[in-house]
């Protein structure tokens, strides 16, 4: 009978678990994690922010539920692994051996390091300790600064909008997430913030928390500018949880690096998720998805190679969908070649993979209420922003999937913005029998 | 696509021939539409399974559909009520 260790119980770590389970019935599986909560919807933490959904409402699945898999649970911190003996030692339960393991630690949020960092009312959105902390202090809050580009920052600064506080946006760059949006995508978006009582400010950044008597009382910013604050909330990205792979002698870089079937430099242990660093033999790169389903996926893929399977993990193109200050935006493939100057280390929500943009010329039409942006190659599209109208993210996400030759229409693309919808979805039905 | 049944006669027709069908790729299990469907279904449940939501009790009132902070669900017609053919 084989024995497994699945460290970490987000989406990867708990999709490993069901797939390991229907794979072999009758193996012995054990889910390691410090987090007392198990699977959750880390996502959803934003919409317990919000107060659209209760607490409760963020577990997927009941414990008695057919789709739990029946797992050993052993809560604790991992203090070492050694691949040698195939042991990891859990803080306090001790050490437990394996045959195969997977690593799916995740990522976790990179701190403010600056004096006063670590004050009490300086506030992050990883789990769900995070978002009640925050819920209880925001009764004593009137006003709270958020630091960061990207999707955590904009959760928090809607979550304290709709907890009823003053919020100021500090943002370090010349408009909102400027590494996957460009001007008038993010301008888009910071209306609608300044029109629900945001108070932005551009080429920002905190030059130091003030504080009495370990009482957050504001911070001080490099204009030179005072704001008075009792909550300061940090989304400026997150870092693989990596450390225990390291010590471990792992091959690591941003994350652990694992070959197309999941497989770390250490042949019997795995990692998937936002700890792994995938290599796609197709581009030849290595790449982070900080993202909800590639998650579920890896998790899967790696379970079936640790169940003696040969599996690799075909990259599907990165998408995602957000509700970014009310605007429904979809993410498709390649978008952007420049850096975020809000973000440091990767971000929750996003894939490195959105970076990795081939020569392209980029057509864009709008209006007040939504913008379209395609990422047009020779033959291709490389990859689209949709953002309002949702109506076009299908056919763009098929004729992205599927590589379709655009070379009837490309001309048209890029000649004239007015009908850029109407050309993608004339194509889209011409070429999709 | 969002529906918002503006008419009856999109009404009438949504009742009649559409489903609700799930896109799992978007989903993050937030359970929003779970938590906003008026007579109980876990619409989660098959945004994760992949399974069109065929539960006889759907009054197909769009709720989750339009609730769904990732544009997961969408109406679409389905062959679950149409004659087998011949």
């Amino acid at each position: 009978m084989n024995r497994y260790i699945i460290i970490g119980t987000g989406i990867a770590g708990f999709s490993a678990a069901q797939t390991l389970r229907s794979l072999e019935p009758g193996a012995d599986i054990t889910l390691v994690s410090d987090d007392p909560h198990g699977f959750y919807s880390r996502p959803g933490l934003a919409y317990y922010l919000t107060g659209e959904i209760p607490e409760k409402q963020l577990f997927p699945f009941l414990k008695k539920s057919q789709h739990n898999p029946n797992v050993q649970h052993v809560h604790g911190r991992v203090v070492r692994l050694d691949p040698q003996s195939h042991s990891i030692e859990v803080d306090p339960s001790g050490s437990l051996q394996y045959d195969r393991l997977l690593l799916a630690t995740g990522a976790r949020s990179v701190p403010l390091n600056i004096p006063g960092g670590d004050l009490p009312a300086v506030v992050k959105l990883d789990d769900i300790e995070d978002t009640r902390k925050i819920l209880s202090q925001v009764r004593r809050t009137k006003t709270a600064v958020v630091v960061g580009g990207g999707v955590v920052a904009i959760e928090l600064v809607e979550g304290l909008v709709a907890q009823g506080k003053k919020v100021h946006y500090l943002l370090r760059g010349d408009w909102y997430w400027s590494n996957v949006l460009v001007e008038a995508e993010a301008r888009m978006v910071e209306r609608y913030l300044v029109h629900d009582g945001v108070r932005l400010h551009h080429h920002t950044e905190i030059e130091a928390i003030l504080s009495r008597k370990d009482r957050l009382t504001g911070v001080r910013t490099t204009n030179g500018e005072v704001i008075p604050c009792d909550m300061l909330a940090v989304g400026i990205g997150v870092k693989a949880c990596k450390e225990l792979a390291e010590a471990a002698g792992l091959k690591t870089d941003r994350g652990i690096l694992v070959n197309e079937y999941l497989q770390t430099s250490e042949a019997d242990i795995f990692a998937a998720g936002d700890v792994a660093q995938v290599f796609d033999p197709l581009s030849g790169h290595s790449s982070i998805d900080n993202l909800w389903y590639p998650g579920r996926k890896q998790g899967r893929i790696a379970a079936m190679n640790m169940s003696g399977q040969s599996e690799g993990y075909q990259r599907a193109i990165a998408t995602n969908v957000l509700r970014i200050a009310g605007v429904m935006t979809t993410i498709i493939g390649a978008i952007g070649s420049g850096r975020d100057d809000n973000q440091v280390y990767t971000s929750r929500g996003s894939s490195e993979a959105w970076q990795q943009l081939p020569n392209t010329i980029a057509a864009e039409s709008g209006t007040e209420l939504s913008q379209l942006r395609l990422m047009v190659g020779e033959r291709t599209l490389f990859g689209a922003v949709v953002m309002g109208d949702q109506r076009i993210t299908r056919p763009l996400r098929e004729l992205i999937n599927k590589q379709v030759d655009i070379t009837p229409i490309r001309n048209q693309l890029l000649q004239s913005n007015t009908v850029l919808v109407q050309s993608v979805m004339d194509h889209w039905i011409k070429t999709r029998s | 696509m969002k529906y918002r049944l503006s008419s009856e006669s999109h009404h009438i027709e949504v009742l009649t021939s559409r489903h609700v069908v799930v896109e799992p790729e978007r989903c993050i299990q937030c359970g929003i539409c779970s938590f906003n469907c008026p007579i109980g279904i876990d619409v989660r449940l098959h945004a994760w399974t992949g399974e069109v939501i065929e539960d006889p009790t759907c009054l197909t009132c769009g709720e989750c559909i339009e609730r769904c902070p990732r544009s997961v669900l969408h109406f679409e017609t389905t062959e679950l009520f149409t004659e087998p053919q011949q």
